[in-house]
């Protein structure tokens, strides 16, 4: 494992070219490890416990008020729940056909109708985009089955007032091999999680592929923890904070590329990681970000791109849509998480004052049946607030998510639209570098004339490696859209299905309490 | 856009099923009004224009007093203000729990927000408009359909009280049918008012302080004091209890739209699943929106009328007590009288007066107050019932459609 700890080590660096190096030896080695390992020691026990269980976090926050167990675990990462028995499912868009024995890799185009290109020699530099792991993804996620469970727990606040943080434990308990160890168990803290993200971004995102967002800074949120108040809501910033933190991991090592990303298995397993300083919002590199976002903000402005395939058009405009109506969405249950607190808040002083009236009444049945009524409204008072917990986690949160996921699937689009720019200003130069040359040819200056046709062909390079890039992300956008999709579908069916489950139990319990009171009415005489 | 709204309530054809708004003497507060035929009244219907109600007070009575054995006036609100203020200052009954007056009908807030809309009418989309457009319009007709009842059940206990079905105003109210050209008091007369209710309050406050020699009477009072307290808190504690409720319900309303949108624009097999959902969420909306009317209607009502109706017990109490000053201060004054042997004949008239007065309060007081015990405690019990029967009928049809709606959805994958 020494040599695959070395290879991490290099990914330190946002040095793309060290970055695809390692990740092809990694590969490399990891296909060696795959052939020796017996296949059959890899069936996890997870396997067979219900998908329910799959994600459960190890700790159970006492202050948030959880539903019973069987019926909803908020912890438990719902959304995130995986089908154990089909790791075939994740790939099914992957087309790749590659023969293992070869060591050396011929650059795999699209499988799709793609232009006749002259072969090329390949500098390092291709690679990039080359390099596809789903080479490797086919064949080691067919023996390896997709199991995985981190959960993220215990926040911890180290030191004190403006300089103090949360420490969360990151848990992984995996049986795949890329990992060295079955169980581990590391401390992290928020801004690790940033860092991760910001790696994983500068990697693949202009490859296209959807690099899940990681949560939102929050400097109320966190100067309030900060600060040391122990109240209910700083209580309740730490939980979601972790559970957006368990969900952000779990969407990561999902994604079959990043899972075998040496950072993100330097970020699961290390013990020590480098601080993350370029997350900070005023540090040079935060500072060199908001840049760069509003260079891109420009940039998307004035390109104007021939969309030559009308599905990438179809796809833009559906995620714009849907990106609106989530919005709309999160807005309308943000309000109603708010107004089943309140309610729950006014549910719970109108029964102090009715137990209080019935305290006055003189009528003995009349005041005990007053009583009962205060206590029935206490319970329903606990009710609303499960459910208010339950609609928060289970629904407004997986919509906040989605809602940030759509964000970067644009940002992906946007990639592509930066490599066709990127392909067309290639076009552009190679034309004037041919015009240059002509003109020399005319003036015939040999030496200058060596020169142009030398540049000539750097630009026919160039050229085809746009296109061939641009095509290279069109495919990965087409399979990532594709696998979003499915997970989109299936998310949104295993939430809905389980807040339905909760109304149904609010409305179960509702009913035991009515019907307990209503005798209790009926008695007064 | 101004909006005239022009609502006509027969009780034959109510657009919305509210099970409590009864007829006759069956009242929503007064379970045991006996069904007499020697006088029955109700409001058979009822008009609401701009800013006025109309309410038609229809009488069956057999009684000698009354030209026909039928007949229908038109009464608008300061009418049976009038009704209930001649009551008050009517000494013959000061020793009677006067019926609390209706509060005035309120549609200041609904017609606000139905004019917000009908500006708003163009940023939002048909569909939109024409569902908040019915929600209002049934929020309108709830309100209106509550004044309607409360302004009932005062023109029922007047009619099932005995001594006040007697009385002379009572009988013009329902019979003439002309305009009783009361106006509403003016600005003096409010200010008169106003100056009254502090002068009657401080006094209360140093009656309540004598000692009354009758245990039943001591007892009630410091009961009525305490009790109307723990009515009022009680009362708006469930008001904003049922306020939250009903936003609960707006926002479902707002995400099963949303809901329905995004499943008319998706493009995997989400969609079906969505325009289910939505479709799911509307109905319990519904629901949920009938749970709050319901609270509403049997507790929140039943909490602010017995709210006034304590009030006009302590009224009573302070009539009472009133009535003992004066009787323990005649005495004083007879016996000064007697000692100084001055105007003796006028102290003892003035004696036998305030005694005659306070021993016939206290004597229909007695019976009022353990009427109103007994009125409480069966509209209590009434109303408490069909809160739960209520409660449990919803959450067990919400049961059932979140349910089937399951069912069909786990069936989908």
């Amino acid at each position: 494992m020494s040599c695959m700890r070395r290879f991490c080590h290099e990914t330190q660096s946002h040095d793309s070219l060290h970055s695809c190096m390692c990740r092809r030896s990694v590969a490399l080695l990891l296909l060696k490890m795959s052939e020796e390992r017996d296949p059959a020691a890899l069936s996890g026990s997870a396997q067979t416990e219900g998908e329910e269980d799959l994600f459960v976090s190890a700790m159970e926050s006492p202050e948030a008020a959880r539903l019973s167990a069987e019926d909803i675990s908020p912890s438990s990462n719902g959304p995130r729940d995986d089908d154990p028995d089909d790791p075939d499912d994740l790939f099914a868009e992957a087309t790749e056909e590659v023969s293992l024995d070869s060591p050396e890799r011929q650059p795999i185009l699209s499988d799709g109708p793609s232009p006749a290109i002259t072969p090329v020699t390949i500098s390092p530099r291709v690679d990039v985009f080359d390099r596809s792991p789903d080479l490797d993804e086919d064949e080691e996620e067919n023996r390896d089955t997709f199991d995985i469970q981190i959960s993220v727990s215990d926040p911890e606040k180290v030191g004190d007032g403006m300089n103090a943080y949360m420490v969360y434990k990151v848990m992984t308990k995996t049986s795949l091999s890329i990992f060295s160890r079955d169980e581990v168990c590391v401390k992290r803290r928020f801004s690790d999680f940033l860092g991760l993200h910001s790696k994983l971004a500068s990697k693949y995102m202009h490859m296209g592929y959807i690099v899940p967002p990681a949560p939102e800074k929050s400097i109320v949120g966190m100067t309030k923890v900060k600060v040391g108040k122990e109240d209910l809501s700083s209580v309740e910033f730490v939980e979601k904070r972790r559970s957006a933190l368990e969900r952000y991991l779990l969407r990561t090592v999902k994604h079959p590329a990043l899972l075998k990303d040496p950072d993100v298995l330097q970020f699961l397993e290390s013990s020590e990681l480098p601080r993350a300083v370029s997350t900070q919002a005023l540090s040079g590199a935060g500072i060199l970000r908001m840049v760069n976002k509003a260079a891109d903000a420009v940039n998307k402005m004035t390109i104007k791109m021939n969309e030559s395939d009308a599905w990438f058009e179809e796809k833009q405009q559906q995620f714009e849509n849907l990106d609106v109506q989530l919005r709309k969405l999160h807005a309308s249950v943000e309000s109603l998480v708010c107004h089943r607190k309140e309610l729950s808040v006014n549910t719970a002083s109108f029964a102090k004052s009715a137990a209080m009236l019935g305290n006055s009444e003189d009528h003995t049945a009349l005041s005990r049946a007053l009583s009962q009524l205060a206590e029935v409204e206490e319970k329903i008072d606990q009710l609303h607030q499960d459910q208010s917990y339950a609609d928060f986690y289970l629904i407004s949160e997986l919509l906040g998510d989605y809602v940030r996921l759509i964000t970067a699937v644009k940002g992906v689009f946007d990639q592509r639209m930066k490599a066709w720019a990127k392909w067309q200003d290639a076009q552009v130069m190679l034309q004037r570098k041919r015009e240059a040359e002509a003109k020399l040819q005319y003036a015939s200056k040999p030496d200058k004339l060596q020169q142009a046709t030398d540049e000539i062909r750097e630009w026919e390079g160039k050229v085809q490696q746009g296109e061939r890039d641009f095509e290279q992300i069109s495919k990965n956008i087409r399979r990532e859209v594709g696998r979003f999709e499915k997970d989109r579908v299936k998310d949104f069916r295993v939430v809905i299905i389980k807040y339905l489950e909760s109304l149904v139990h609010t409305q179960q319990q509702l009913i035991k309490y009515w019907e307990a009171f209503l005798p209790e009415a009926k008695a007064i005489a | 856009m101004k909006q005239t709204f022009c609502v006509i309530f027969k009780k034959e054809s109510s657009i919305i099923a509210v099970d409590s708004i009864s007829c006759g003497p069956h009242c929503l507060m007064n379970v045991d009004l006996q069904t007499d035929a020697t006088l029955q009244v109700d409001i058979s219907d009822a008009l609401s224009e701009r800013d006025k109600v109309k309410f038609t007070v229809h009488t069956k009575s057999t009684l000698p007093n009354f030209k026909q054995n039928e007949f229908s006036v038109v009464r608008q609100h300061e009418e049976f203000i009038w009704l209930h203020d001649s009551f008050v200052e009517n000494e013959e009954y000061a020793g009677y729990i006067i019926p609390p007056a209706p509060p005035r009908p309120d549609f200041d807030a609904s017609r606000e927000k139905l004019q917000k809309l009908g500006e708003g009418e163009g940023s939002m989309t048909k569909e939109e408009f024409t569902k908040m457009k019915q929600e209002l319009e049934a929020e309108y007709l709830a309100i209106f359909k509550k004044t309607v009842a409360m302004h009932e059940v005062f023109l029922c206990r007047v009619a099932a009280h005995p001594v006040l079905r007697k009385d002379l105003n009572f009988h013009v109210f329902l019979e003439y049918n002309q305009d009783l050209s009361v106006r509403g008091k003016n600005k003096k007369e409010r200010l008169e008012d106003f100056f009254k209710n502090v002068v009657k309050s401080a006094d209360g406050v140093l009656v309540a302080g004598v000692k009354d020699v009758d245990d039943f009477f001591e007892h009630e009072k410091t009961f009525l004091l305490e009790y109307h307290n723990r009515v009022k808190e009680a009362s708006a504690k469930s008001d904003r209890k049922i306020r939250s409720h009903k936003n609960a319900a707006d926002d479902i309303n707002r995400i099963a739209s949303t809901l329905y949108t995004l499943g008319t624009q998706d493009s995997t097999d989400l969609c079906k699943f969505f325009l289910k959902v939505s479709e799911l969420f509307e109905k319990t909306r519904k629901i949920e929106a009938r749970v709050a009317a319901d609270e509403d209607l049997k507790l929140a009502d039943l909490l602010k009328y017995y709210l006034r109706e304590s009030q006009a017990a302590k009224d009573l109490l302070y009539r009472r007590g009133r009535a003992l000053v004066d009787y323990e201060n005649a005495n004083k004054a007879l016996d000064k009288a007697r000692a100084k042997n001055k105007d003796v004949l006028q102290a003892e008239t003035t004696q036998q007066v305030c005694c005659q007065k306070f021993e016939k309060i206290s004597e229909s007081a007695k019976q009022e107050l353990i009427d109103f015990k007994t009125r409480r405690v069966a509209a209590f019990r009434k109303n408490l019932v069909e809160l739960a029967e209520l409660e449990l009928k919803h959450a067990k049809g919400n049961l059932q459609l979140l349910q089937s709606c399951l069912g069909v959805l786990k069936g989908d994958t």
